[in-house]
């Protein structure tokens, strides 16, 4: 008991160092009362050019304003958007919150229309697709105006307007297999498929507007379509795992490993012009923010979106040094002010800069041990935060489905008939996918931690709930017997006999649901909860193995110091004379 | 558990004042001299479609010591249970000490009447004179360490070598001396043994028989034994009860039974059994 009570105690200590530091995610909301009179908003947004202001709004809670939540989806061009929105709204004086990388397009619309997001990167034939449902129609500007209307009349969303490029699928494959077969287009990919191996997303298998599609349009019948995720489907090509993937005509990657992409001869993809998706209550509210996202209307086109991509997938540059440069190359942000910004010594972003620098060129002699070593050192800060918040996240959702499931567990000893009906349904939660959990749970909780608290909850509930059950229920049943028929109470029965035999097994499904608890919280980055899942989630869309190994490596240690230290509290529980295996 | 290993919590105390009025009223030889210390009256259990108990009645004088015979699922232990009040009937009357069961408050009746069952029941996380001290401790008894370690010198068990072992570090012999002691530690009148020697090899079983025997004799307590070897019976019995599906047989004493068996099926297991 003694090991576990250390252990709580050290993590409620945790709990109070995060909770005294600022971090993106604990930044609640404020009432929207606050966010002022367009006069207000107006004074706020003068000064914005001065570098001392951005300084200071860098700090996010400055001014009376709310910050505007800006999210992303899980891939590299969305971080990269998504990042130029957030430094442009910072560089007019306007305070953001980054909730990036959440889960998919419906945890992302999901959480917009919901409120619990003010604004995100999003594609038109996406909308129409994924979102609507609707048929393919050829014509971009005919898709916007469709789309438009249709999100504004159906849930009060708007979309800014496109900001100048088209992001659509991008059939691709080896250039050698292009030549080989002679492939230009896809009606020529669709006359070789049956000798072809395919790997698509899982994400374009199951739309409208992919495989299905595809198959329809161009008769498209692939020898075999294996599922892959976007961190690995170009890996798997270029050591021909596959012969043909789906990429996006932005992909960075396309360029890297010469591939060729096959003409869309028939027309078939929809256009995905990109462009700002905001909540209506959001565009109302904060005409200044909206007006400085608009600066970035019609600016942008495929070639710059490309070479962002590019050094953001395949350079490892990070995120907000290519939007800042963006921004620069744009003409919307002066960089005179960024290096001003930057040379600040109390700024620790800058000081940091340098260091970063040397310590990359010095890598490159070092083994990759050590150069990931180096590299987790350098962002220890960042790293022990995201371990923080993920046990936080355990601790407090293991606490408060103990509270209920032993208790529940014990009543349900009780009752005869019925408990196995009541724990098979909680089972039932277990079967539920994690991020359909989160999304099913957005219209309540909305995103951030308390959802993901909340379906950690429910995950742990089952484990706890069947052992204690269990667990008290078959309790030596001769030994509670004879206890009985010598005179115990029930409640002496429970308190001296039962529960004691129990114990250890009663530790057994806590430490089962812990472990669960501690892998399934990586699935929180998805909604903007924070924890180890956020540089696993980022390096996976960013194809950066180092940050996800920063957040999986500590996530499965965490994982095995949980189980060893459970293992150690079941023992410990354990009464005398009573054996644990 | 922080409570002591030998004295209840306070607010644990459980009244066993009704049961104290048994011991009171058996004591008296005028009023209940010759009257039986169990009885059960017509006594039939159900369970569901299966009749456990078919209108069974059984008397057990004061002192004496009756085995339940017959194969398992004849309702033997399903009786022996009336007596303590961990079976219901769902009919007839079964009297302990002269008062219906169903007049006590079951948890104070349990403490005042010893049990013993097949697999021990001891409680694992318990060291051995606690769990001798069970019955003592839950009525509150100062003495309850004393009570036990009288008790475990009783049954051949020195405490000083055995009080404070777990019950898994004794021998299957030892185990079911300590269940037979934990059930005579509260000094009853009445002590029910379901199948005591039942788990046991054949010679510890005759050893323990012997002792039980003498144990029985030297503190004059009333015995309710089930048990299915009828060697067994007719060595510690006054007097053999035979059951089959849930119906009494016969009852007589030993010489009775073998010289006038009152039914087939009871000639026939005195023959299977070779006492005959």
């Amino acid at each position: 008991m003694g090991r576990v009570m250390l252990l709580l105690v050290a993590v409620a200590l945790l709990g109070g160092a995060l909770a005294t530091r600022p971090s993106p995610a604990s930044h609640a909301r404020q009432p929207p009362a606050l966010a002022g009179s367009p006069t207000a908003l107006a004074s706020k947004a003068a000064p914005a050019s001065q570098p001392a202001l951005q300084t200071r709004v860098t700090q996010s809670s400055q001014g009376e304003g709310t910050p505007v939540i800006i999210a992303s989806k899980p891939f590299a061009e969305s971080y990269v958007l998504a990042e130029i929105f957030a430094q442009l709204l910072e560089a007019r004086g306007i305070a953001v919150d980054r909730r990036f990388g959440l889960g998919a397009t419906e945890i992302a619309f999901g959480a917009l229309r919901e409120g619990a997001i003010d604004i995100y990167p999003e594609y038109t034939g996406t909308a129409l697709a994924a979102i609507l449902g609707e048929e393919m129609q050829a014509d971009a500007e005919a898709v916007y105006r469709h789309v438009a209307g249709t999100f504004r009349e159906r849930w009060d969303a708007r979309w800014l307007a496109p900001l100048g490029f088209e992001n659509t699928y991008a059939i691709a494959v080896r250039r050698e297999t292009a030549e080989e077969l002679g492939l230009a287009t896809l009606s020529d990919l669709a006359r070789e498929a049956g000798g072809l191996r395919a790997g698509f997303t899982p994400d374009f298998i199951g739309r409208s507007d992919g495989l299905p599609g595809l198959r329809a349009a161009y008769g498209f019948e692939a020898a075999e379509v294996l599922p892959l995720l976007q961190a690995v489907k170009y890996e798997a090509l270029v050591e021909s795992g596959v012969d043909v993937i789906d990429g996006y005509s932005t992909d960075g990657l396309i360029a890297r490993y010469d591939l060729v992409v096959l003409e869309d001869d028939r027309g078939f993809f929809p256009p995905y012009e990109a462009a700002g998706l905001v909540n209506g209550d959001f565009w109302r509210r904060r005409p200044d923010a909206i007006a400085a996202l608009s600066e970035l209307s019609g600016l942008l086109d495929e070639e710059r979106v490309r070479e962002w991509n590019r050094r953001a997938e395949s350079e490892g540059d990070p995120v907000a040094e290519i939007a800042r440069d963006a921004l620069a190359e744009l003409g919307l942000v002066v960089p005179d002010a960024e290096e001003a910004l930057e040379s600040d010594p109390a700024e620790s972003a800058a000081t940091r800069e340098p260091e970063r620098e040397a310590a990359t060129a010095a890598e490159s002699a070092r083994s990759p041990v050590v150069g990931f070593a180096s590299y987790m050192w350098q962002n220890r800060t960042d790293i022990l935060g995201h371990a923080r918040r993920h046990i936080v996240l355990v601790i407090v959702s293991l606490a408060a489905a103990a509270l209920l499931a032993i208790p529940a567990g014990l009543m349900l000893v009780r009752v005869t008939g019925g408990a196995e009906g009541v724990i098979r349904t909680i089972g039932l939660v277990q079967t539920i996918p994690s991020l359909a959990l989160l999304a099913f749970m957005i219209p309540a909780l909305g995103i951030g931690v308390v959802p993901a608290v909340f379906a950690l909850f429910l995950y742990s509930l089952f484990p706890i709930l069947r052992n204690t059950y269990t667990g008290v229920r078959d309790a030596n049943p001769a030994a509670v017997d004879a206890a009985r028929a010598l005179g115990m109470t029930p409640a002496q029965l429970l308190r001296h006999v039962r529960l004691p035999l129990a114990a250890p097994v009663i530790m057994a499904g806590l430490r089962t649901a812990a472990v669960i608890n501690v892998g399934t919280a990586t699935i929180a980055a998805f909604i903007g909860a924070g924890g180890l899942g956020d540089p696993i989630v980022a390096g996976l869309a960013l194809s950066d193995t180092r940050m996800i190994l920063s957040g999986a490596i500590p996530a499965a240690a965490l994982a095995l110091l949980v189980d060893g230290a459970l293992g150690l509290a079941e023992k410990r529980v354990a009464p005398g004379g009573v054996a644990v295996e | 558990m922080t409570a002591g290993r030998d004295s209840p919590a306070p607010n644990e105390r459980e009244p066993s004042a009704h049961f104290d009025d048994l011991s009171a009223h058996v004591d008296e030889p005028a009023a209940h001299l010759g009257e039986p210390a169990l009885r059960a009256h017509e006594v039939v259990k159900r369970y569901g479609a299966t009749i456990a108990l078919d209108r069974v009645s059984l008397d057990v004088a004061q002192g004496s010591c009756v085995a339940l015979v017959g194969e398992s699922g004849s309702g033997k232990t399903t009786l022996l249970r009336c007596f303590n009040a961990m079976v219901r009937p769902d009919a007839g009357f079964v009297d302990v000490g002269g008062r219906p069961v169903a007049s006590f408050d079951p948890v104070a009746l349990r403490r005042g009447i010893g049990y013993v069952q097949q697999e021990g029941g001891l409680l694992p996380h318990w060291s051995v004179l606690r769990n001798v001290a069970l019955v003592p401790w839950l009525r509150g008894e100062e003495d309850a360490g004393e009570r036990a370690r009288a008790a475990l010198d009783r049954v051949g068990l020195p405490p000083s070598r055995f009080g404070d072992r777990w019950p898994r570090d004794l021998s299957g012999g030892q185990r079911q001396r300590v269940a037979i002691a934990r059930a005579l530690a509260g000094s009853p009148e009445i002590i029910l043994l379901d199948e005591p020697f039942g788990a046991l090899d054949a010679i510890t079983r005759s050893e323990l028989r012997r002792s039980f025997h003498n144990l029985r004799a030297g503190m004059g307590v009333t015995s309710l034994l089930v048990t299915h070897d009828l060697h067994e019976a007719v060595e510690l019995a006054d007097e053999i009860a035979v059951m089959k599906g849930g119906a009494l047989m016969q009852v007589g004493r030993p010489e009775d039974l073998l010289s006038a068996p009152a039914h087939g099926y009871v000639e026939e297991l005195l023959k299977r059994a070779g006492v005959g």
